[in-house]
């Protein structure tokens, strides 16, 4: 029978949390790293008992743990990001020039067919990949001569937060920065396409400029690699067309402030978002959780409630804390600031709390077993 | 070459995986420079997490102490007092004190 794997990090060390394929027992082990904020881990598509971790504090900085067994020990690999050439300057919170500097690691993206090969996502925002296991780190500097110097931090700093690799095709890779916006490469990172027509925020200058957008999360279903839905600062957003256009689909949302978006691992028309109150209140409408499903690929949603709480709720769900497994039915799953881990296990209809006193859960990865 | 007693905070030691005081061989003359490169030696773990990767510099948060003196903001470059270079006295590595 299949298992399930969640990789939790945590305002306070990293989680493993595994369960058998009904998903309903869990066992939890940790915190592996305690007192350390673990950014982010994630698995090697192919060899999943290989694990990236994103190991951060700041007070010694940015580690980078490598595990080949699953979780079980661990080994710190390279810590070295080097922005490549000169190194230039972005725009800062009050609009002056500022220059670029590493702070920490914000996502891992293991490649999709070699478990030596792994992208990071950076703050401030630049890719990096490693072909030696994380030993050492490499920049796509052409990325950040996509008008880099008009990108600016959102409130959590200027992330590159998602990173999607088209399974259909190497040479292309999507990723969106906070903010920057999303951008495209064709040709496996050698330049760089921004991809936000169809956008608009009134909090930048020009609402609708090339460059700029907090962008929080993009997702793609590997079965409909054209389609992306986007949650963006305010509205969640899709395209049909690789980036070239995008459109609303906040449709009847309570509120279309968020941070992840999800797609159903079996129905790539069906997605998930969590919507917050605002950008001022970062936590939901009503002191009720509610995630947020759409069959039909956005502008008409449904609320998921069952197992959530529903009144006196003011935890926030960041955009790297919220993914899917591969059963079936797909199981999805999500953690919050207050460090409840939620799973569900019929596709949202109902919700287990998994976890329910973690430190504050900055990202969920789920691994599904064999 | 000398051997000098390090005490490094909870979390590096840790990243070590070493417990209590850390002997150190350090190298002629021992400055906080020659203490950093011996201890990134011997524990690679600690690579950049006591100076800033990119500058070399001691990272804001971590302070040094020798002798009941700070020497945080010291050159890195400066020789330690002799007890410390003799092994009489521990170099305390010190993660600064603040909340969270």
């Amino acid at each position: 029978m299949s298992r399930v794997r969640l990789l939790v990090g945590t305002r306070k060390g990293a989680f493993i949390i595994t369960s058998d394929g009904k998903r309903q027992k869990w066992k939890i082990e940790g915190p592996h790293f305690g007192g350390w904020e673990l950014y982010h881990l994630k698995g090697s598509p192919v060899d999943p008992d290989r694990i990236y971790a994103s190991q951060c504090s700041n007070w010694f900085g940015q580690i980078v743990q490598r595990s080949s067994d699953g979780g079980q020990t661990w080994e710190t690999v390279g810590n070295q990001f080097n922005y490549e050439g000169a190194v230039g300057e972005h725009l800062w919170y009050d609009g002056t020039p500022h220059a670029w500097e590493f702070k920490r690691v914000w996502h891992f993206e293991p490649s999709l067919d070699d478990p030596d090969t792994v992208y990071a996502g950076i703050e401030d925002a630049a890719l990096l990949r490693s072909t030696d296991g994380g030993m050492t780190w490499t920049e796509f500097p052409a990325l950040r001569a996509a008008q880099g110097e008009k990108w600016a931090p959102g409130a959590g700093g200027m992330g590159l937060h998602t990173i999607v690799l088209d399974p259909t095709n190497k040479n292309r890779i999507f990723v969106a920065i906070s903010a920057g916006g999303a951008f495209r490469t064709e040709d496996g990172g050698a330049s760089w396409k921004p991809i936000n027509r169809g956008l608009k925020s009134n909090y930048m200058p020009d609402p609708t400029a090339e460059v700029g957008y907090c962008v929080h999360r993009i997702a793609q279903h590997p079965a409909r690699p054209e389609t992306l839905f986007m949650q963006l600062h305010w509205d969640v957003m899709r395209t049909d067309d690789g980036g070239e256009n995008w459109r609303e689909i906040s449709g009847d949302l309570p509120t279309d402030f968020g941070f992840p978006v999800e797609i159903n691992p079996h129905e790539p028309n069906t997605v998930y978002v969590v919507p917050i109150t605002s950008d001022s209140l970062h936590y939901p409408p009503d002191g009720k959780l509610r995630v947020y499903r759409s069959k039909i690929g956005g502008e008409e949603w449904e609320p998921l409630t069952k197992g959530l709480p529903q009144e006196n709720c003011y935890v926030n769900v960041l955009r790297d804390s919220m993914c899917t497994d591969q059963l079936d039915p797909g199981g999805i799953y999500f953690g919050t600031t207050g460090g409840q881990v939620y799973g569900s296990a019929d596709g949202g209809d109902s919700w287990n709390a998994i976890a329910r006193d973690l430190p504050a859960v900055l990202s969920v990865e789920a691994q599904t077993l064999p | 070459m000398p051997t000098l007693r390090i005490q490094l905070p909870f979390h590096l030691r840790n990243l070590a995986k070493v417990t209590g005081e850390v002997p150190l061989e350090v190298d002629e003359p021992v400055t906080l420079a020659a203490v950093c490169d011996a201890l990134e030696t011997k524990y690679p773990p600690l690579l950049g997490t006591i100076r800033e990767p990119s500058t070399g510099k001691r990272r804001p948060l971590i302070r040094f102490y020798a002798c009941s003196e700070d020497w945080s903001n010291a050159a890195l470059e400066a020789p330690l007092p002799e007890a410390v270079a003799t092994g009489a006295e521990p170099l305390l590595v010190i993660g600064a004190i603040a909340g969270g």
